[in-house]
């Protein structure tokens, strides 16, 4: 019986590839193992495997063809002795195959948290001059270009990690770097974070500028004690002599479906400590301008990424230096009724309850702090002494959680203003699980931002 | 790749062997007053003193030129004091004064000298191994032949991050230096109980690197060891490890009671293998010096080390505003 070839996810937060090449041509004959395709996803081009036998009746998607979405039928295949004729009746495959070297994910559809894919945002304050011309460019995009507009002007500027060279980045952030700007600058390090966190920031001392990626900041758990104890307290424990001008940087907070050992928000935990800046950029374009920012910041950076706003489009201003300073906000959305704080991916919560809130007649202003050290305090303080209420939005965990720390801030500066206790709406206290209906709700969900939005204006 | 043990001893001469002895001495003299600040209360915290070890950092400064970097753990006075840092900065540092070196932020474990390539003084055991290796990354991309020397003792080089370090100054043919200084105590704890196979210098072996076992109670054989390494590192061929075998007389900080070794253990070692003594008789043996001459060393040395107590003492203590400067850096530092 004739089965449909469903297009497959081939990584945690793929949601849609580019079918790059067909390594198998209509009327082949396929066993099991066989690679049918070269299929590129948001991270990699993988190599993309037959599970059952037969003969290839059809190719429905041509190669080359981009954007194809997970479980998009791709080919259809013949059992023994049917016909190209039997492909009408082809039965729809309950899910596709895995990849040969796919991490086993169900490919199903997207995560069910995932954003919407393209935001236009509409700032009141715009982080670029009017009538700036515009591109989309998804995050992944803007970081890189960010980067290697740096490395183009500063030749101390170099970045070190695992797979950031010949492997174009194991979340092909660093794509076309190496061929750039070669190997003394773009270098793979072995599988040892204290160690080369160490390095990176030696180098720092000496005078160079690092950008050490992490695969994760799960992974940076290893190099913590070079991140605080090395990088953050030199300056104060040299009396200003030397510090460590770099950047630490890669995806942080849950992805889709990886476990509790690589899902953690590490925001609160860096923003506590005095010596680092911490960026957790939510659009590419603030993904690219405190990027250049970060590169030039004469102390460490921390810059949290997200691996799902990795494929996120967002308008980017085409300018020849766009930067984005540290410490201000940015207004997303303006508002009347309740003031949302977030930062990184939380902002697609805030936003997607600010357009639910709005269908109800709550008017939601929507602020994206866009740096948590410094925090741009005056923007949220101005902002509830409007709105007299806020509830803040974050992935991370409860206790200790940077919402915490806006709420005792709210608290002490603004209290007379409050008409309703600040919530934080933020994961949940537990590790995070793999089953995808236990992970949804070990996230932050909009029904909760919403909920709680409706709590503080008592609704 | 080879390990060796080394008996080859460095040419020298009557000038350098004098520089030597003034140099250990300094160290010494120095140490014996901070302990003495200490416990008189004017320095407070941990004071790792150096005494015993003094070879060890002198005969390697013998070999270093400018533009060489050192880095070390919080056993640091005697290598600051060595590579030329003025002691009455690292003193006044040691009383928490605005003179010192860290305007008293940093204290006995934290000191640095950009101007002296030097980058700390470092509090977490073994931590300034990778960072070292940085140092040296930066001189290799930016195409000079100075290196490094990254300075640790037995006890840390049984830290993890040591031999992820050495895996990346091999793979990447990085100009440092690892310097075990093998005191023979992590702490309280002997070698012989810490320490699976007690031949550090080998610990290489896996990586490529070579390393060679010194007499760290003789200077001229450290010296010797540090030309042989520096050569290496300079003509580009990767990192070097001397674990140079030495003592400390003293115990693991001022408050430690030394309850894991004897006396005897001590007097033994400062009698037959004393690093000064060792230079004091060459000078006086081969007449390179008189008995007048080197009580003559003996009072600059004492009088700088006293002076630099004095200035520890008068400097006064940093004002309430620095305890908000040096956070961040506004331009580059």
């Amino acid at each position: 019986m004739a089965t449909e070839i469903l297009m497959p996810a081939l990584s945690p937060t793929m949601e849609e590839g580019t079918l790059a090449k067909w390594l198998v041509k209509e009327g082949d004959t396929v066993a099991s193992g066989d690679i049918l395709a070269e299929i590129e996803t948001d991270k990699a081009t993988m190599e993309f495997e037959a599970v059952d036998e037969g003969i290839i009746g059809k190719l429905l998607v041509a190669e080359g063809s981009e954007g194809v979405t997970v479980n998009t039928p791709i080919a259809v295949l013949l059992a023994e002795g049917e016909t190209a004729a039997d492909i009408s009746a082809a039965p729809k495959s309950e899910a596709a195959p895995q990849g040969s070297d796919a991490p086993a994910t169900a490919a199903q559809a997207a995560p069910a948290h995932a954003a919407p894919a393209a935001i236009t945002p509409a700032p009141l304050e715009p982080d670029w001059p009017e009538g700036t011309e515009l591109k989309q460019q998804t995050v992944r995009e803007a970081l890189r270009d960010g980067m290697a507009e740096e490395m183009r002007r500063d030749d101390t500027v170099f970045l070190m990690g695992e797979e950031v060279a010949e492997y174009q980045g194991a979340y092909k952030i660093s794509q076309g770097m190496l061929e750039e700007f070669g190997a003394r600058r773009v270098i793979d390090t072995p599988i040892t974070e204290h160690g080369f966190a160490g390095i990176g920031v030696g180098a720092a001392f000496g005078g160079l500028r690092p950008i050490v990626e992490f695969m994760t900041f799960n992974f940076a758990m290893q190099a913590i004690d070079q991140i605080i104890n090395s990088a953050a307290k030199t300056l104060y424990m040299s009396g200003g002599q030397m510090g460590a001008p770099m950047v630490f940087r890669g995806p942080n907070g849950a992805a889709a479906r990886v476990g509790a050992q690589h899902s953690q928000d590490y925001a609160a935990w860096y923003a506590q400590i005095p010596g680092l800046k911490v960026v957790m950029p939510y659009s590419a374009s603030d993904y690219k301008g405190l990027m250049k920012t970060a590169i030039r910041d004469p102390n460490p950076v921390i810059f949290l990424e997200n691996e799902i706003l990795y494929g996120k489009t967002f308008d980017v201003p085409v300018l020849e230096d766009y930067t984005v300073p540290f410490g201000k906000a940015r207004i997303w959305r303006e508002g009347s009724d309740v003031t949302l704080v977030s930062f990184g991916i939380g902002m697609t919560y805030a936003l997607e309850a600010a357009e639910k809130l709005a269908e109800e007649g709550i008017s939601a202003e929507v602020i994206d702090l866009r740096t948590l050290r410094p925090i741009d305090y005056d923007t949220i303080l101005a902002s509830v002494m409007k709105t007299n209420r806020c509830v803040t939005v974050e992935e991370g965990f409860p206790v200790a959680s940077i919402g915490n720390h806006l709420s005792a801030t709210i608290m002490q500066r603004a209290f007379d203003y409050l008409d309703a206790p600040v919530i934080n709406c933020t994961g949940k206290d537990v590790p995070m699980p793999y089953a995808a209906n236990l992970e949804k709700h070990a996230l932050v969900t909009t029904d909760e931002v919403v909920a709680a939005v409706k709590q503080v204006t008592y609704r | 790749m080879a390990t060796r043990k080394t008996k080859a001893k460095s040419n020298t001469s009557p000038e350098e062997l004098k520089a030597f002895y003034k140099d250990m001495l300094l160290i010494r003299r120095f140490e014996e007053k901070a302990g003495q600040l200490y416990g008189m209360g004017l320095i407070g915290g941990f004071c790792h003193l150096y005494i015993g070890q003094e070879a060890v950092v002198v005969g390697l400064e013998a070999a270093a030129k400018d533009g060489d970097k050192r880095i070390t753990s919080y056993r640091d006075h005697g290598h600051m004091l060595a590579c030329g840092m003025d002691p009455n900065g690292v003193m006044a540092e040691l009383t928490g004064r605005i003179g010192g070196y860290s305007k008293g932020k940093g204290g006995s474990m934290h000191m640095f000298s950009k101007e002296k390539h030097f980058y700390g003084g470092h509090g977490i055991v073994g931590a300034q191994v990778p960072l070292g290796a940085g140092l040296a990354f930066a001189d290799k991309y930016k195409g000079n032949d100075n290196v490094t020397f990254a300075y640790f003792g037995d006890g840390a080089a049984n830290q993890g991050q040591i031999y992820e370090t050495f895996n990346m100054a091999a793979l990447w043919q990085l100009p440092v230096i690892f310097v075990i200084e093998n005191n023979q105590y992590a702490m309280g704890t002997a070698q012989n109980r810490s320490t699976s196979t007690p031949d550090l210098y080998t610990r290489g072996a896996a990586f490529g690197i070579t390393g060679e076992i010194v007499d760290g109670m003789d200077v001229l054989a450290v010296k010797a060891a540090s030309e042989t390494a520096t050569a290496h590192c300079r003509a580009g061929k990767g990192p070097y490890i001397l674990e140079v075998k030495t003592y400390r007389y003293r115990g693991h900080s001022m408050s430690d009671p030394a309850k894991y070794r004897t006396r005897e253990e001590v007097q033994k070692m400062r009698e037959e293998r004393d690093p000064i003594e060792h230079v004091r008789t060459m000078l006086l043996q081969g007449k390179h010096a008189t008995e007048e001459a080197l009580k003559d060393i003996d009072k600059e040395i004492k009088a700088i080390v006293s002076a630099s107590a004095d200035f520890a003492k008068e400097s006064p203590e940093p004002d309430l505003s620095e305890l908000w400067t040096d956070i961040y850096a506004t331009q580059d530092a």
